[in-house]
Formats: structure tokens, sequence, C-alpha cells
């Protein structure tokens, strides 16, 4: 079953196609990686598909559904950003940032399992602002299960996290997709991981350079070798223009 | 001291809106603070001297006249700053000048109220009315049952715009919800400290809480339970000593922040 649908999708920044023309399919329970240099269009793909950025033309369907009809869609989808931005010292306990996002507080013990799918719950008592990146992107995972979400949306969760943390947090991201069949659409530079982990690959590149299977596109070593020639090109012309 | 002088009336109202004040200017604080906006209730504060000043000119009750300059200046000069980008410190000059100039030039216009002016710039908690005590205690009741009820929304969009934004909260609205709640709290709360100290009322009890490490609930609790001693006992301090109450809460207040400071250095605090 199709969960999500992109067709044609463009985005237009002053001087610069952001996006051009991608198209491709989620289907429920999939596990997608999309991976791109810096500038390649991931986060300009996410605003879009969270609403964020609703100035592109092309569609983006959730369940079936065009995202600029409904934001209903919304409330099946968690998000986990690349570095959430908030006050060191917001007084807020792991407990309370999870209860940002809880709408349905007839379950009360919705809180404790979350923190226990991310291996957290010893925790939840004490402030984010003291735990390490490692941990709070885990927070900000159980953040996002909360609503008990069909999709899980990640924009490159683990930058600047250590490699035994982003170890935990993959561990959890393949529990999650496996056990509990949460569709995941994950972005990422770490393309080792990415080739452990997903079953789908969406390379990006400004425009759509493959879709697929990712054992078809890691193991077709020429594929491999044209994405990275035109990634570094790509690569070069956003840190010139920046 | 004798606590006959609760069986004044004036002190009686005193007490009353002052507690009313420091549990709104706390909740309400707390929100401005941790949205870097602590120095927006003062330039509201500012703001609302124009309107008093128009007020005492044209024979309207000044606080109504505040209330309508506070809250139209502020959220113009919030609207002009999402929609030209300027930020937030010059966004609150802009309106603490032209607030005060509006004011001065109103009270160089006409003669005769000056005194007037002074109560509102000092504040004169004791002299308030019951009329005065009846308007301080519905806004907060108002003002503090709209936050109850947008509670999960405005602590979201105050931790994480873009996030609370994906989660289909409309921050827009809610930040200009937040603005015109801080209007409304600032010229209610201008009898108790003035017009040049009220942000502290706003500041001080809530950077305060927020250094006893807990959790947001926790925070808003110990910030009332300080704003709310700093104002009591600023009151009996004030009268028995026979000094300006407004300058003795905020000075109590500063006495409690650099208390908890030295809790803190001391390791009395996990922080």
């Amino acid at each position: 079953m199709k969960v999500v649908e992109i067709n044609d999708l463009t985005v237009q920044y002053p001087g610069v196609k952001a996006l051009d023309n991608v198209s491709f399919l989620i289907s429920e329970g999939d596990f997608l990686g999309i991976i791109g240099p810096n500038g390649a269009g991931k986060s300009t793909l996410f605003s879009c598909m969270l609403g964020i950025l609703t100035n592109y033309k092309g569609t983006i369907k959730f369940f079936g559904e065009d995202i600029r009809k409904s934001r209903k869609y919304l409330k099946q989808i968690g998000y986990v950003p690349q570095k959430p931005v908030f006050e060191k010292n917001f007084p807020a306990t792991v407990k309370d940032v999870v209860k940002m996002a809880w709408t349905n507080h007839s379950d009360k013990e919705t809180i404790d399992q979350v923190l226990q799918q991310v291996w957290m719950h010893e925790l939840g008592d004490r402030r984010i602002g003291e735990l390490s990146s490692g941990q709070q992107q885990r927070i900000f995972i159980a953040k996002a299960l909360v609503n008990k979400p069909k999709i899980l949306i990640l924009d490159e969760p683990v930058t600047g996290v250590d490699v035994q943390s982003s170890e935990i947090f993959y561990s959890i991201l393949r529990e999650l997709n496996e056990k509990q069949k949460i569709t995941i659409i994950w972005s990422s530079h770490d393309m080792d991981a990415i080739n452990r982990l997903v079953n789908k690959v969406a390379c990006l590149n400004r425009t759509l350079f493959f879709h697929g299977k990712s054992h078809e596109f890691f193991e077709n070593e020429e594929l491999v070798k044209q994405y990275s020639e035109a990634s570094m090109q790509l690569h070069m012309q956003h840190h010139e223009i920046h | 001291m004798s606590f006959e002088i609760l069986t004044y009336g004036f002190m009686q109202r005193a007490i009353i809106s002052g507690i009313a004040i420091a549990i709104l200017c706390s909740v309400v604080g707390l929100f401005l603070v941790l949205r870097r906006y602590s120095l927006f209730g003062d330039a509201i504060a500012h703001s609302s001297f124009g309107g008093i000043a128009l007020g005492l000119m044209v024979g309207i009750y000044p606080l109504w006249t505040a209330y309508a300059v506070s809250l139209g200046s502020a959220l113009i000069i919030t609207r002009i700053r999402n929609r030209f980008k300027i930020s937030g410190d010059a966004s609150v000059a802009i309106l603490l000048s032209s607030g005060i100039a509006i004011g001065l030039v109103l009270i160089s216009l006409s003669d005769g109220f000056t005194i007037d002016i002074f109560s509102f710039l000092f504040g004169s908690i004791l002299l308030v009315s019951i009329e005065d005590t009846i308007l301080i205690l519905s806004l907060t009741g108002i003002i503090l049952v709209v936050i109850l009820l947008l509670y999960r929304q405005l602590v979201y969009s105050t931790f994480n715009e873009e996030q609370a934004k994906v989660s289909g909260i409309p921050v827009e609205k809610i930040n200009y919800l937040i603005i015109f709640l801080a209007g409304i709290t600032v010229v209610t709360s201008i009898q108790l400290v003035g017009i040049l100290l009220i942000s502290a009322l706003f500041v001080i009890p809530n950077v305060t809480a927020i250094m006893y490490g807990r959790g947001f609930k926790q925070t808003a609790l110990l910030s009332i339970c300080f704003a709310v001693f700093s104002v009591v006992a600023g009151i009996f301090v004030s009268y028995v000593f026979d000094i300006t109450p407004a300058g003795t809460i905020v000075l109590l207040s500063i006495g409690l922040f650099a208390a908890t400071l030295g809790i803190k250095s001391a390791g009395l605090v996990k922080v």
C-alpha cells in the first residue's frame, strides 16, 4: 500500500532550483534512506512533505490525500529534526518534552512506553538540557512516537552525535521498522549506515538520481561511482555559492 | 510588626491585588523570558506611558488608554518585525522610545498632570481602589484560564517553533496571543511597581526559578512563590519603614535571586 506519493515536485529558490521534477513513491513498512550532499534538496524535500514549505510545484500525497487540501496527515507523522534548537536552560524534563507532542491524554502509560522504546525511561525526570546530543535525539524520537505515528521522518538525526550513540540510534530505528512496522523516511550522509539499515534508497541531486531497492544501488559500483561524481560537482557548487 | 495593618481596607486591597499581579507576571513572564523577549515587557510598559499621558490629557481613565496604546503598538511592532525581519532588540528599542516620546510630547502640550504621571511611573499599590482590585482579579482569572486551556501549545511553541508547527500548532497565532497577554499583564501591573520597574516582576522571579533545575510546571510554581513572597513582604516592609513599595518589592526579588546564586555556588542546588 502506498503511503506517500510525490509527483513532479519542483522548488525554486531565488537563483537556484532546489528540487527539479522529483517523483517517487513510498510504500507502507518501507525503510527509505535519502542520501545526497549538502544542497541536494533533502531538507527542502522534508519541508515540503511536512507542510512547512508550501511554495512548490507538483503534488505530495500522504495516504492518498493531497497535503495542500488537508493537514490532518500530520497527526500520522512523527518528525525528528536535524538538531533541534532550544534554550539550553529550558525548564523541561525529558517527560515534559515528550508530553509537548502528546495529544491523546487518556492513555497514561504512553510516556513511559515510548521512553522505554528509546531506552531512556530511567532519565524521565532529568532536564533535557543536561543530556548529551545522542540522548537528546533519542528523546526527540520518543516525542515523535508518542502519538503512535504510521510514518517517522528523520532529517539527518545523528549529525554531531558520537559513533556509539549513533549505533544505538540505528538499532532503535531498525526495531521500530521491523517490530512496529513504522514506515521510516531517513536522510543521512552516512552511506555505510544507509546501506546496512534501509530496504529502499533515494539518491537526491536536486533531481532524483536513483530510487529503488537499496541493494540494487549499493551493489552497482558503476551507479555508485556516477552518483559520487555528480554529488561531488554539486557539493563544489554549493560551497562556491556559500 | 503588628498584623493590625491587615485590617485596613487599603492594605487588604494592596495585598490581594499584589498577589494576583505577582502570579500573573510570573506565569506570563516565564514565556517571555524563555522566548528571549525579556525586555519586551519593559517596552510595552514604556509604550503605555504614551497611553497614560493621552488618557490624562483627554480626561479618560488613563489605564484604558494605556491598554489601547500598549496593545496596539505591541501588535503593530510584532507585525513589522515579522514582515521586515527587524531584530528583536531593535524592535524593543523602537517600541520603548516611541511610547516615551509620545508621552513626553503630550505632557509638554498640557500642564498640570505631572503628579498623576508620577504615580504611574513609580507605582501606587497602596492607593488601589476596589474597582481596580476587581479589574485586576478578573483579568488575572481570564488570562490564567487562557494559559491553562492552551498550555501545551504555548509551551511547545516556546520550546521549538518549527516542531510545534509540524505538530499542527498555529505558531504565529500563539506568538500574537503571548504578545497580547503580555500587553494586558503589563498595563494591569503598572499600579503595583510602576512603568519603570515592571519588567523586574516578569524577569527576576523566573530567572531565579529556572536556576533550580526543575521541570516546567515546578519552575512556574517556584517563580510564583518567589514573586508572591517579594510582593507581600515588599508591601509590609515598605509600610513599616515608610519607603516606596515598588523599589522594596524589586529589591526583595533581587535578594532572592542573589540568595539562589549563593546556594548554587555552594553546590546546594544541582543545576
